[in-house]
């Protein structure tokens, strides 16, 4: 069986954690966890230990990018074969993971789970300044990557060994890394799949921001993005002409 | 210019570079940073000591009015310097983000090595440390 790791974030979740490692122990019972404690000054790591998953601590807050990247290094190094990256806060549903890995399975690189894709299902509200915000990050990637994705900041997804290796170092660390990766692996000529699955409410913890503050992340993120795709691009020309004029099996060999 | 206020200036000046040389005697200032302080302070000492060099170089360069130039350096200087800052700490937090992501790695293993070595003696680790036995590898 495929060796698969579910990597989970979690920055000061003692409450809802318990709950979430229960319910993937019970679902998922092949699947190794991994719990990457960001900096939290509760008892995640403690409760996560308790519930027998392997936790990994960070020393101070990275944001949820950087605990995502730990994750992924960890996951490339220990030689995991797919990773999924799972909510601690209670609202990625077990049962939708076999949705993502199914996408694998049909040859994607990358899967992304989507509240809004024909098949699934909201069950809870988003706020207004939320859903425009949303809707204009949905323009902003079709237009950049050429590819229609309905829920951009999902952090439902799931990840074949190359996409790890790749994101082990690449994985963005600012705010609203997950559309930035998305971006990112697009660009990379990774082929990624949306795949709709059904969320629930949060148990725990509130969402992360809202209103003016809200605004601001969006505008900075449209940079962030921007220069990202700029710099993909470039890279992967130079990788292309590297390519074309060295030696094969070196190419191969890296 | 007064003699009075060109004096004081000069103390000023001659007082930016005791300070700037105090610290970089005591290595509290990076060796890249000394030299650009005190190049800045030497020209603040020069400019003070002769005020008509600002006068000349403003009129060569064409402006009226010579402490607009003055001004006018003096800002851009403050805004590369912070520009360069900027950078500077941003690649800082890179490099403190990379050592807390290997931290925690390198403690997950140390910790996972420790709980399997008391568990079965010197076996080798699998990647998933505290994994029930059926998952434990070879």
């Amino acid at each position: 069986m495929t060796r698969t790791l579910v990597i989970i974030p979690a920055y000061n979740e003692e409450h809802s954690l318990p709950m979430v490692l229960k319910d993937l122990a019970e679902q998922l019972p092949d699947f190794d966890v991994l719990v990457i404690s960001d900096g939290s000054v509760d008892g995640t790591a403690a409760v996560a230990r308790a519930a027998g998953v392997n936790v990994v601590e960070l020393p101070f807050n990275l944001g949820i990018g950087g605990a995502l990247r730990t994750g992924f290094a960890y996951a490339a190094r220990t030689g995991y074969e797919r990773g999924v990256q799972f909510d601690a806060d209670g609202q990625h549903d077990p049962e939708q993971v076999a949705r993502l890995l199914a996408a694998l399975d049909r040859g994607a690189d990358m899967s992304v789970g989507s509240r809004f894709a024909e098949g699934g299902a909201v069950t809870y509200d988003v706020g207004l300044v939320r859903r425009a915000a949303m809707r204009m990050l949905r323009l902003m990637v079709r237009v950049m990557v050429g590819q229609q994705f309905t829920d951009t900041s999902s952090g439902f997804r799931a990840f074949s060994r190359p996409v790890l290796e790749f994101f082990a170092d690449t994985y963005p660390v600012e705010y609203m890394d997950s559309v930035e990766a998305l971006v990112l692996a697009c660009n990379a000529g990774f082929r990624v799949d949306e795949v709709a699955v059904n969320m629930r409410g949060r148990t725990g913890g509130a969402p992360s921001t809202g209103g003016i503050k809200l605004v601001y992340y969006y505008v900075r993120l449209v940079v962030v993005v921007l220069a990202s795709a700029s710099r993909t691009n470039r890279r992967m020309r130079r990788v292309r002409a590297d390519a074309g004029t060295g030696d094969p099996r070196e190419v191969e060999a890296t | 210019m007064s003699v009075r206020a060109h004096v004081m200036v000069v103390l000023l000046a001659l007082a930016a570079i005791l300070f700037i040389l105090r610290l970089v005697r005591q290595r509290r200032l990076r060796a890249k940073y000394s030299v650009l302080w005190l190049s800045i302070g030497l020209g603040l000492a020069v400019l003070a000591a002769f005020p008509g060099l600002l006068t000349w170089v403003s009129d060569v360069v064409g402006v009226e009015y010579p402490p607009a130039l003055f001004f006018a350096l003096a800002l851009s200087f403050l805004l590369l310097l912070c520009l360069h800052f900027s950078w500077e700490i941003s690649r800082l937090e890179d490099r403190t983000r990379a050592l807390a992501e290997e931290h925690a790695l390198l403690q997950q293993l140390v910790l996972s090595r420790m709980s399997s070595d008391d568990a079965n003696g010197a076996e080798r680790v699998s990647p998933s440390g505290e994994s029930p036995p059926g998952g434990r590898r070879r």
